[in-house]
């Protein structure tokens, strides 16, 4: 270690507040890595240095650990610290300028212990996934992370596939699930898949098949509320007219989508659609009144699966119903 | 209960070597039979003691012999491998590992005394695949069964265990699938990848690596050769390091290869006998592979006292791995824009 340059003014304790999700707050805890390094002390002196520096010391603390490989990831490949300061912030000026999001019943989304978020798909490309977990993490008190279960195809795709695990998101499975779930994750599932975000422009907000129900037996199996959530102006960002299945079948992706702007602007139509989002989060639906075993009774699945999907079918009708532009809510 | 005469196959090898070493440091062990095509190295032999070393060839039908006259009731089947000994390469291998407990196994059906099994597996089982959880348990089976290399040689291996099983239920198996084995003194294809001064990775892919440390795996065989603790486990350790997370740790400069060109980038380093790769450890590049170890810990009774982050600390450390880019320096060049960006205010 580098000889001590400056002396801690406030102890050991970091002396500025954290803040969630911002450079430095993972930095000021020395205890996590294999050395205090000056970064770490020189945001202990806390006043009297302008905020530029501090910043500057943070960015410099951070890139010191990106290099030499000292930060954590879990079992599924989640690295918080990389999430937090470089990917959730990139989805920062599409969440508040582009798609103005605004979010309705956070409260319902519990503080802490395993929940399972369940979601309408829509949009061509799964933004909406990614926004609601940029909604989650900066505007639920506990800044939650939202554990998203992906397609597989998105963990073959090179560059994208290590990317979502970094991001903490794991393959749609029941083991990935209940496994998140058990170790007290809010898990996040669109079980539409690819029906609900390739479907056509005309078939906006209809709710597709809900997959078999793998996720109410995730969440009967580990006690985990259910949360219905409908995400209202994603339709809207990539309006799909059609779809070039020759094209789709050479990548091996489930559609090629064409929309008013894309392919025929290029890059310019890759860019969405300004529409103005609400994202609803629905009352808890518990599961942990059932008996054991309950998630063995096909019956009771299905009877669970449809009230999840009609609560979310139904307050998308009423969001709808609500909104009386599509770009300007 | 302890065993009486125990057999080590593999013993040339650290693990097998090391196993029967410490089995002899152990006074309630009568015997210790160590089996090998080659003799170990002197300084194993040293360390081995009053183990006795047979140089004979578990795919030969003498084994049985070995097995019968000493009177073995346990035999440690530790030479499954993944790295080649010599440049004869992948089909001797393969027939050692496959042929080699066809043989094994039949000796020990035949032989009534023998009344435990230890069988050193490898998590390679699982396979590696996008379509794959993201954590093993011991239930699982791969999506994709491995279509060569030493995860389908393992594969097949535990068919012939399970098979065994069958056969004699009267004979405790107990199935280890070690993660990949890391620390200072071992010498794996995976210590030999990191020690590469340039490390070749697949662009655009990061795999989830789980590690076990030696001395862990030693203690683990060990204590399953001791007790009677019937049943397959998962071995590793805890947590995950990413692998270009791994190859910053080491200091190391990667490569990132694009995946067309990954066979031959592949080829030229196995020509140039740094490391032999094969294309299930490709596989396992690109995707990575963890498991489920709380059987181990509850069931089995052991907690690997080194973290995966810890162990390969050690393994870096304890080569003395001269890091190409140095974490003093990189701290050193931080220091210094921070005196800079001071001299400024």
């Amino acid at each position: 270690m580098p000889d001590a340059r400056v002396i801690p003014l406030h102890g050991p304790e970091h002396s500025l507040p954290p803040v969630a999700g911002r450079p430095g707050d993972r930095g000021a805890e020395p205890a996590a890595h294999r050395g205090r390094a000056p970064g770490d002390e020189f945001a202990e002196l806390g006043e009297g240095i302008p905020d530029w520096e501090k910043q500057l010391a943070d960015l410099l603390a951070f890139l010191r650990r990106r290099i030499s490989g000292d930060y954590e990831v879990d079992e599924f490949g989640f690295d918080v610290e990389l999430n937090d300061n470089v990917l959730l912030p990139l989805l920062a000026p599409l969440y508040d300028k582009w798609f103005r999001v605004e979010t309705i019943g956070m409260h319902n989304v519990p503080a802490d212990g395993g929940a399972l978020l369940v979601a309408n798909h829509s949009g061509t490309i799964p933004l909406d996934a990614l926004i609601t977990g940029y909604a989650v993490h900066e505007h639920h008190p506990g800044h939650r992370h939202l554990r998203m279960l992906g397609a597989d195809l998105v963990f073959r795709l090179p560059v994208l596939g290590p990317l979502a695990r970094k991001a903490g998101h794991t393959l749609a499975c029941n083991p990935d699930a209940e496994r998140l779930l058990r170790s007290g994750e809010l898990a996040g599932v669109w079980p539409e898949g690819f029906k609900g975000i390739g479907k056509p422009y005309r078939d906006r907000y209809k709710l597709q098949r809900f997959g078999r129900g793998g996720f109410v037996s995730a969440a009967l199996r580990t006690g985990a509320p259910i949360i219905p959530c409908a995400i209202v102006g994603a339709e809207e960002i990539y309006p799909k007219i059609g779809d070039i299945k020759p094209l789709a079948r050479l990548f091996g992706f489930p559609y090629f989508p064409v929309t008013p702007l894309f392919p025929w602007f290029g890059l310019i139509g890759m860019v969405p659609l300004p529409s103005k989002w609400y994202i609803e989060f629905g009352e808890p639906i518990r599961t942990d009144t059932f008996e054991a075993g309950a998630a063995d009774d096909p019956m009771l699945v299905f009877n669970l699966t449809d009230q999840v999907r009609e609560t979310i079918q139904q307050t998308l009708y009423r969001l709808l119903t609500q909104r009386r532009n599509v770009f300007l809510g | 209960m302890a065993p009486r005469v125990v057999l080590v196959t593999g013993v040339s090898r650290f693990l097998g070597g090391y196993l029967a070493a410490r089995l002899a440091g152990n006074p309630d062990v009568e015997r210790v039979l160590g089996v090998d095509t080659v003799p170990p190295s002197r300084d194993l032999l040293r360390r081995m003691g009053r183990a006795e070393f047979v140089r004979a060839d578990i795919r030969n039908p003498l084994i049985a012999k070995v097995i019968s006259t000493a009177r073995v009731d346990t035999v440690v089947h530790a030479s499954v491998t993944a790295n080649p000994a010599g440049p004869s390469g992948r089909t001797t291998l393969k027939e050692m590992n496959v042929i080699g407990t066809m043989q094994l196994l039949a000796a020990c059906q035949k032989s009534p005394l023998v009344r435990k099994l230890v069988v050193k597996s490898t998590t390679a089982v699982y396979g590696a695949s996008p379509r794959d959880p993201a954590v093993f348990s011991e239930e699982m089976g791969p999506k994709d069964l491995p279509s060569s290399g030493y995860a389908k040689d393992a594969v097949e291996v535990e068919g012939y265990v399970r098979g065994f099983g069958r056969r004699r239920p009267d004979v405790q198996i107990t199935t280890l699938r070690f993660a990949n084995f890391i620390g200072p003194r071992i010498d794996t294809v995976m210590t030999r990848y990191f020690s590469l001064p340039i490390v070749p990775t697949v662009l655009g892919y990061d795999a989830r690596v789980q590690l076990l440390h030696a001395e862990d795996a030693l203690a683990i065989l060990e204590r399953a050769t001791l007790h009677d603790l019937p049943g397959v486990f998962n071995a590793g350790g805890d947590g995950v390091l990413m692998l270009s997370q791994a190859i910053r740790r080491a200091g190391r400069i990667p490569l990132p290869v694009p995946s067309l060109m990954v066979p031959t980038v592949g080829t030229v380093i196995r020509s140039a006998r740094l490391v032999d790769f094969s294309p299930d450890q490709m596989r396992f590049l690109n995707f990575g592979r963890v498991v489920d170890t709380t059987r181990l810990k509850q069931e089995f009774g052991l907690t690997p006292r080194w973290t995966t982050r810890e162990a390969f600390d050690d393994f870096v450390n304890g080569r003395g791995l001269c890091p190409f880019i140095d974490p003093d320096r990189v701290a050193a060049v931080e220091r210094e824009i921070l005196d800079m960006a001071a001299k400024l205010r």
